[in-house]
């Protein structure tokens, strides 16, 4: 994994809204502010986490990456290519380079298809090699994501939850591509389960190279896959940490908030600790507050965070946040950004 | 010793289908005490959901056989008439949901449902209960309740949902609540707060708590007693700390094991179970989690009674392994584990 | 607005399919049988058929809308022959209705509750064999074994009769045709709310319906009938429209009742454009007209699509 040299996709500015139109005319009343202003870099080979709560954007963000959606302004660069602006015949080469995972192995695959065909479509479409071949590679595949080539003739009804996201993972590897967005693929499976596959991920971009964008809300999850992590609130970009220093230091008190409402299995830890638990619901992202977002549910908010929206600023080893009052920094920290 | 309400003998619930013989539950014990919580942690197929809707019999049916006993203050639940059985849901023993988005009606509003729930069992008149709503949505900390009442479910945030279902489950004060599964579909912050009120309104009501989940994390933090269910059977139960500190069943440890956990340093490689959960149809002989369990020998062909087996008083387990034995692979395998037992 | 688009566009498509399907030339069929070749021409003058067709189609709307169409084998006035028969199919479609819509719940709410067993499969069985019953089939053998001249006389042979005049005979002379018109129907929606209803049965909310210890019978009305029941409200707005508009052509010829429905069937016969075009209007009015009245309905039984 590399920490310079061209990152393989880079989002500068990138925006998306829902418009909401009411009336016969069909007018615009108001904006779903999904994805509003996020940027940052992803270094090929790196598995960048990103998390959040309900409607705070990640999975929009994570489709507008590959272009399964428009962004409504910003832009995207993929291996230096500007892509925001593609129509379908630039996107198609492209689309062997990028793919998806999806969350709900049950609503994912095609119930009317066989597994093989499931996996192979996509090379069909891209016309990579004959039948005879396409049909090796599924096998090899299925291999690789610990099903048996057995199951090629089979029906996704026929198998589990955990199983089935494998073959969604087969069917995302099909044609090597080097991004895979994985949104919440692990949320619906067992624990049990969850470790297998989190494990395989690892297994998995090991031995092809790849780049991860892994959304999740579980952030015990995104944890342990992740290089970086990025934090989403109300579509805005509010931390971006080395992995790690996420965890030991966040600076912005929604993370902070976030980190302590995560469950901890052990009984004595789980009283002793200060639980901060969040007043209020996450607000609607068709008006959000003003200023600094998350200003009505912090505990050290104050007048400057309700009128003024914070930057995102660098704090050293790569920590960015956006908080005038940001946690765990030293003076010297503070003055330097 | 506080008051017995809830006693589960031997419950086993089977289903005939066109497959064959479900064995949702086969052979269910606990007990439980007012003011305290029961979790009941097992992930998909475990029976853990079947157990919850059989105490309040929604799983009545045609094709549904019970045996054993659900002695809820002396009285066997499962021997009831369907109306008696009416009488006590909702009134003696309450019931909240995985999904509250689906679990609620949404073509009528949040007071009406609050309402009927009361009216149910209550003689009240329409403006007395509707009264009652707005006190029972602001005991469950809904902002503004004197209007959210006339708001209809898709009004409402998820975890305002969760709190209208516990509004609803708790508005004839029974003395038992069944949460199934209560957080699982909601955002972690908002899981925390859920968590928060059904513990202070337990405490408040004094009355008792199941909780069901797949999340260990959850339980730690609120349950006093835990079983743990595999195949619908209970394979281990103990006292929270007891659970946690010295788990004696190889399958808890690997669930144990499969939470990254954010108070440790993060391991090389997740723990995990290999394999999947059993069918309930087709169950192994023996000890059900022999084929995914890397302790196994050849004693597991014989499937272990539900016994105490350690020092500690009240910590059943379904394990042939030599506690000492176990112990000692048991610090090994799950890695930087509490050596030291309750 | 759209719903008179709609209404402009039904007419504009009626006309083209009258200019293009080959039906014989109205002049022909207006000067009669023993019509000169000059007399045809005469009359295609006057008629103004040998005007471009948009100059004739937008001359037909004019007369449509000022009330002036005028049929061309008869000469008489189309609105007036539509008046004339909205009475009998008023009557037709008022109490049809009523009995299909009460039947199809009984029958669908029926069907549900015994789902699998002996009744249900009976209730199926009659349900389809209401559907298959082709209309007209249905209304000959009703008058042949049942009305005046019949195997028995119950009832009378056709022919309206109004209320105003006698409501015991509009009764009597409405019953067979309601029945026969009904019976399609209700197999229908008994079937549609039947799969409305074991679906609804499974839905999360149900559950906590009786987790709360409500009596089945509450549980069946308030919730699970309840939303059940909304895609019938759809059904039954267009179904009523439709009938009322003239849409139940067969019944209405099988009993002689000289509805708009059998205005239309007579028109069609003789391929005259004009009673043609007035009763699809009117039709075509019902229809875009409940469509609407279904609509807000709807928003009124189903909040969340209601604006907020």
């Amino acid at each position: 994994m590399s920490t310079t040299g061209q990152p393989l996709v880079e989002i500068k500015h990138v925006k998306k809204y829902f418009p909401i139109r009411k009336g016969v005319l069909q007018r615009e009343v108001a904006r779903v502010h999904a994805v509003d202003d996020v940027s940052f870099a992803v270094q090929p080979g790196e598995t960048l986490g990103l998390v959040g709560e309900s409607g705070c954007g990640k999975s929009t963000l994570g489709r507008t990456i590959v272009r399964l959606l428009e962004p409504t302004a910003g832009e995207i660069s993929f291996e230096g290519q500007r892509i925001e602006e593609y129509g379908p015949r630039q996107l198609r080469p492209l689309r062997r380079q990028m793919q998806m995972v999806f969350q709900d192995p049950y609503a994912s695959l095609n119930p009317r298809k066989r597994v093989g065909t499931i996996i192979g479509d996509p090379m069909k479409i891209h016309k990579l090699g004959d039948a005879k071949e396409r049909k090796a590679r599924v096998e090899e595949l299925l291999e690789t994501v610990g099903l048996s080539p057995e199951h090629y003739n089979r029906f996704p009804h026929e198998f589990s939850g955990g199983q089935r996201q494998r073959i969604g993972i087969a069917r995302a590897l099909a044609l090597r591509p080097k991004l895979i967005v994985a949104d919440e693929p692990v949320s619906a499976l067992d624990v049990s389960i969850q470790s297998q596959m989190l494990n395989l991920l690892e297994d998995l971009q090991n031995e092809f190279n790849l780049t991860f964008i892994f959304i999740a809300h579980d952030l015990g999850v995104v944890r342990h896959v992740s290089d970086r992590i990025a934090v989403m609130y109300l579509g805005k970009l509010v931390e971006l940490s080395p992995a790690e220093e996420l965890y030991t230091r966040p600076i912005m008190p929604y993370t902070e908030a976030l980190l302590s409402a995560v469950p901890i299995p052990d009984p004595d830890l789980a009283a002793a600790r200060e639980r901060i638990v969040l007043e209020g619901d996450v607000p609607s992202p068709v008006n959000p507050p003003s200023g600094c977002r998350f200003h009505p549910r912090c505990r050290y908010a104050t007048q400057v965070c309700e009128e003024v929206e914070p930057p995102l600023v660098e704090y050293g080893n790569g920590h960015l946040a956006a908080c005038h009052h940001p946690l765990n920094v030293d003076a010297a920290a503070l003055q330097r950004a | 010793m506080a008051e017995r309400l809830l006693e589960v003998e031997d419950l086993s619930v089977h289903f005939s289908t066109v497959d064959g013989t479900v064995r949702a539950v086969d052979g269910v014990s606990f007990e439980l005490e007012r003011g305290k919580v029961l979790g009941i942690v097992g992930e998909s197929g475990s029976g853990k959901s079947v157990t919850a809707m059989t105490l309040m019999g929604l799983t009545r049916d045609v094709n549904a056989h019970f045996g054993g006993e659900v002695r809820f203050k002396g009285r066997n639940l499962l021997e009831l008439s369907e109306s008696e059985m009416q009488g006590y849901r909702g009134a003696e023993i309450g019931m909240i949901f995985q999904d509250p988005m689906t679990s609620l009606n949404p073509v009528y509003r949040i007071g009406e449902q609050i309402v009927e729930a009361i009216q149910a069992h209550d003689k009240v008149d329409r403006r007395q209960a509707k009264r009652r709503a707005v006190e029972l949505l602001k005991q469950v900390g809904i902002p503004n309740p004197e209007s959210r009442v006339d708001d209809f479910p898709h009004q409402f945030s998820g975890g305002m949902r969760q709190r209208a279902m516990i509004a609803i489950a708790l508005s004839c004060n029974p003395d038992v609540l069944i949460a199934d599964e209560p957080t699982t579909a909601l955002d972690v912050t908002i899981q925390a707060q859920i968590i928060e009120l059904i513990s202070r309104l337990k405490d408040e009501l004094n009355s008792a708590v199941i909780l069901i989940t797949h999340d260990l994390g959850v339980v730690a933090d609120i349950a006093d007693e835990i079983l743990v269910m595999y195949a619908g059977r209970v394979v281990e139960r103990a006292q929270t700390r007891d659970l946690f500190y010295d788990p004696q069943m190889p399958y808890t440890w690997g669930l144990l094991g499969s939470i990254p956990r954010l108070d440790r340093p993060k391991p090389e490689r997740l723990h995990s179970i290999k394999g999947a959960p059993p069918s309930v149809i087709n169950a192994p002989e023996g000890c059900k989690f022999r084929p995914r369990c890397p302790q196994a020998f050849e004693k597991c062909v014989q499937e272990p009674g539900l016994e105490n087996r350690v020092e500690t008083p009240g910590h059943l387990d379904r394990c042939w392994l030599d506690v000492e034995v176990k112990r000692a692979r048991r610090d090994a395998t799950i890695s930087g584990g509490h050596s030291e037992a309750a | 607005m759209g719903a008179v688009l709609v209404c402009i566009a039904v007419t504009f498509i009626v006309f083209l399919i009258f200019i293009v399907v080959p039906g014989g030339d109205p002049a022909q069929r207006i000067a009669g049988k023993n019509a000169t070749p000059q007399n045809i021409i005469n009359i295609r003058h006057s008629w103004g058929f040998d005007q471009p067709f948009y100059t004739q189609y937008w001359v037909m709307l004019k007369k449509m809308f000022s009330g002036n169409l005028v049929s061309y084998t008869s000469q008489q006035n189309v609105l007036t022959q539509i008046v004339q028969g909205m009475p009998a199919t008023f009557s037709l479609t008022l109490g049809a209705s009523v009995i299909w819509l009460f039947f199809g719940i009984l029958v669908g709410v029926l069907s549900a509750i015994t789902a699998g067993r002996l009744s249900d499969r009976v209730i199926t069985v009659l349900a389809l064999i209401g559907i298959s019953m082709p209309v007209f089939w249905l209304g000959i053998v009703s008058r042949y074994y049942l009305a005046e001249g019949g195997i028995v006389s119950w009832f009378p042979d056709g022919e309206y009769v109004g209320i105003t005049q006698s409501p015991a005979q509009w009764l009597s002379h409405m019953i067979l045709p309601w029945l026969v018109l009904a019976v399609l129907f209700i197999g229908f929606y008994g079937r549609v709310l039947r799969g409305n209803i074991l679906d609804t049965i499974n839905e999360d909310y149900v559950r906590t319906a009786k987790a709360k210890g409500l009596t089945p019978r509450r549980i069946l009305v308030k919730h699970v009938l309840r939303t059940s029941l909304i895609p019938i409200v759809t059904l039954f707005g267009l179904d009523f429209a439709a009938v009322l508009g003239g849409g139940a052509i067969l019944t209405e010829t099988v009993f002689d009742l000289h509805g708009v429905g059998q205005y239309a069937a007579l028109s069609i016969n003789n391929f005259d454009l004009p009673p043609i075009m007035g009763v699809t209007m009117y039709g075509a009015f019902f229809i875009v007209a409940f469509s609407m009245l279904v609509d807000l309905f709807y928003a009124y039984l189903d909040p969340r699509i209601r604006p907020t």
